[in-house]
């Protein structure tokens, strides 16, 4: 343990004397963390950290997609390795001592992943005032957090413009996680996109109320599909992986169904022949974007950004264009300046 | 008292010491297999746990509610039931306890202990259920209880979706404060861990367990059901009221684990978004305690510092959270197969009766 310990000082002190050489303000704060970092954290030594919700680091989805922008960020700023990490929750207690554990530990920045930590990020945040955190998805009152929520029913509007010009059964379906003003958001802006398109084209709805459970996704896609369904968008997390392989199963049997994938591009991990195209929710961007702000000293607490199709917060995935055909995305594409622009108001709830 | 003091005697203590150390031994193979370092990660598990008040004080909160699960399942096990239940049993003790917490307004002293009697009582009646099926239809308790598991979590959620959760949230209004039973000064000296009343009330409950298993009729008869219930039957016992009985005072002390995880550590009921895991984690925690008082608490202990400790390991050491599943299942699977064990304290205690 000595041995890593010195390797690591050795290579801390190394950067931060390489930084000094640059002729920036760092003082290699070594082994003092907690009395003089309260401003912008000299870049070698910041430390961000992220909590995941129940979903797990690896739901294919927000949680994945979150921890993608920490990598991003490690990468960029040529932070060490350890400085950015994430803890893992098993159940709704776990939330509060894991964000703590960062907190305590004087890192730069803590995340909370997810609406359900929302309660639990604010409790911690008020235990400690001089902590900065942020979270996404909820809105969190409180000087030291910053919130970034997405306007996921704008994006899932283009996606039900998508999947009512795509569908051949005029019947698409919805399968949800748990019904929460989040995942409302991706319901009702999915209506109101294939509505737009065609009011007669029917939208099967099931929320499976969970985020976690493959097999509940599995049984609601199979439901839907069985009622002449062809396309599913899914907003569930990992609960949408047994979505995809319900579609697989059908797909190999000769049915013609798709899936649209949620969050993250998730052709690159399903495949192209299932995926049709992705809502695709820049969390990692965000992620991104914000932990650089902080590691910059620019973080904003109490402030709650909102990131639409204006911002590229959300949208369709790049690699759309493989299945759906070009005059259909030109289509997507007009209702989305028309959006953009205000002169369509995508209903949230 | 005999009971209690046996659970000390050489053999079952050495078995579930040398148990851990076994399991460790293997969680560290698997760790080096991966390239991790398993000194520093059982360091870091150590130090997370007994590093902080505040994370001591969180390892007391992850503990209580194995307690009252342990019990749970333990209870049924002695009367011969296998309580797969306990989890259901559990988040029906929630929905009481939210239910009494939020609606009522009593004055502290009666609306807490209320809400924690309505958990018990509604945790009860869910386990009574299945028993009362497997008295009357001999239907078994284990595919019952299971079932049962999940029509609790769905029947909560609707509960709380209908009644209790304001719009555009995930979780019911607040408890009224008169029914949280949160130990302030007790949360503050242990830098806002989520302390509270019902790790007093899990110790109250083992105690209780072992007289009413070992003191009194009732638990005489309960144990003698649960041992041979023709015998019993024969004996001139009721053994469908006894498997009745077992599963109502099973589901009691499940249901008052889930009343005071919320009248404690919540303040509120969240829409469950999977099982706890508390009642699953229970019956390990029983098969740990040798279905003892003393063995489950024992055994809640030793599970709930391997859980939250994880973190630790995660986060100081870097392992991934798939190989500390690993290292914990292993450390389980070694207390809970004393055959295997045995086999390595034999000539332990053969060398020491031949030193005698």
């Amino acid at each position: 343990m000595k041995k890593v310990l010195s390797v690591l000082s050795v290579a801390t002190l190394s950067l931060s004397l390489v930084l000094a050489g640059c002729g920036s303000k760092t003082e290699a704060p070594q082994g003092q963390t907690g009395t003089g970092t309260e401003g912008a954290a000299p870049a070698a030594t910041a430390k961000v950290g992220m909590v995941t919700d129940v979903g797990g680091v690896n739901d294919n989805s927000f949680n994945q997609s979150a921890w993608e922008g920490l990598q991003k960020l490690q990468a960029e700023l040529n932070l060490p390795k350890e400085n950015v990490n994430f803890l893992q929750s098993t159940s709704d207690a776990d939330y509060v001592p894991n964000l703590t554990q960062f907190v305590k530990d004087n890192w730069n920045l803590t995340w909370g992943i997810g609406f359900l930590m929302g309660d639990h990020l604010k409790k911690v945040a008020d235990e400690n005032p001089d902590a900065k955190l942020a979270i996404i998805d909820a809105e969190v009152q409180a000087p030291n957090v910053e919130s970034v929520l997405f306007k996921e029913h704008e994006g899932s509007f283009l996606a039900g413009v998508v999947a009512a010009k795509m569908s051949q059964s005029k019947k698409v379906g919805f399968v949800g996680g748990v019904e929460i003003p989040v995942i409302k958001r991706f319901e009702v802006g999915f209506e109101a996109g294939v509505k737009a398109v065609d009011p007669n084209v029917e939208v099967i709805k099931i929320y499976t109320g969970f985020f976690d459970k493959p097999d509940e996704g599995k049984s609601a896609a199979s439901q839907i599909y069985g009622q002449g369904a062809d396309i599913i968008f899914h907003a569930a997390g990992g609960t949408g992986d047994g979505v995809f392989n319900e579609g697989k199963d059908r797909k190999s049997k000769g049915e013609n169904v798709w899936v649209i994938g949620v969050d993250k591009d998730q052709s690159l991990t399903f495949g192209d022949d299932i995926t049709l195209t992705s809502m695709v929710k820049r969390v990692d961007e965000a992620v991104y974007r914000v932990s650089k702000d902080v590691i910059e000293g620019k973080f904003e607490g109490g402030k709650i950004v909102w990131l639409g199709l204006a911002e590229d917060g959300v949208g369709l995935a790049d690699t759309s264009s493989k299945n759906v055909p070009e005059d259909v995305l030109k289509l997507a594409d007009e209702y989305k300046q028309k959006i953009v622009s205000g002169e369509i108001k995508v209903p949230a709830e | 008292m005999n009971k209690a003091i046996a659970v000390f005697t050489k053999e079952s203590f050495l078995v579930p010491v040398i148990a851990i150390i076994l399991g460790l031994l293997v969680g560290a193979i698997a760790m080096l297999a991966g390239g991790f370092n398993p000194i520093l990660a059982y360091t870091a598990l150590v130090e997370k746990v007994f590093g902080s008040a505040y994370n001591f004080g969180e390892t007391i909160r992850q503990i209580t509610p194995l307690i009252f699960t342990g019990l749970a399942v333990a209870f049924a096990f002695r009367t011969g039931l296998f309580n797969i239940g306990a989890e259901g049993q559990f988040i029906i003790g929630m929905v009481a306890a939210t239910t009494v917490g939020v609606t009522l307004d009593l004055p502290a002293f009666i609306h807490a202990p209320l809400a924690i009697l309505a958990g018990a009582v509604a945790g009860g009646l869910w386990g009574s259920v299945a028993g009362y099926l497997k008295a009357k239809r001999g239907v078994n308790e284990v595919i019952t209880s299971i079932m049962m598991n999940w029509i609790a979590l769905y029947l909560a959620n609707w509960v709380m979706n209908s009644f209790f959760v304001p719009k555009g949230q995930q979780r019911s209004e607040m408890v009224s404060d008169s029914a949280i039973i949160t130990i302030t000064w007790l949360s503050q000296m242990f830098d806002n861990a989520r302390l509270h009343w019902g790790t007093l009330i899990a110790v109250v409950a083992a105690i209780f367990f072992y007289v009413i298993m070992w003191k009194t009729k009732t638990g005489y008869e309960l144990r003698a059901v649960g041992l041979n219930p023709h015998a019993s039957e024969y004996a001139g016992m009721n053994v469908n009221r006894n498997v009745v009985k077992a599963m109502f005072i099973s589901g009691l002390f499940a249901g008052i684990g889930g009343a005071s995880e919320i009248l404690g550590v919540f303040h509120y009921q969240a829409i469950l978004t999977s099982q706890p895991g508390y009642g699953f984690d229970g019956i390990a925690v029983a098969l740990i305690g040798g279905n003892t008082p003393i063995g489950v608490i024992l055994g809640a202990i030793l599970f709930g510092i391997l859980s939250f400790g994880a973190a630790g390991i995660k986060f100081t050491a870097g392992v991934p959270v798939e190989l500390i599943r690993v290292v914990i299942a292993s450390v389980i699977f070694f207390v809970a197969a004393h055959g295997i064990v045995k086999i390595f304290v034999k000539p332990i205690l053969k060398k020491k009766e031949g030193g005698n």
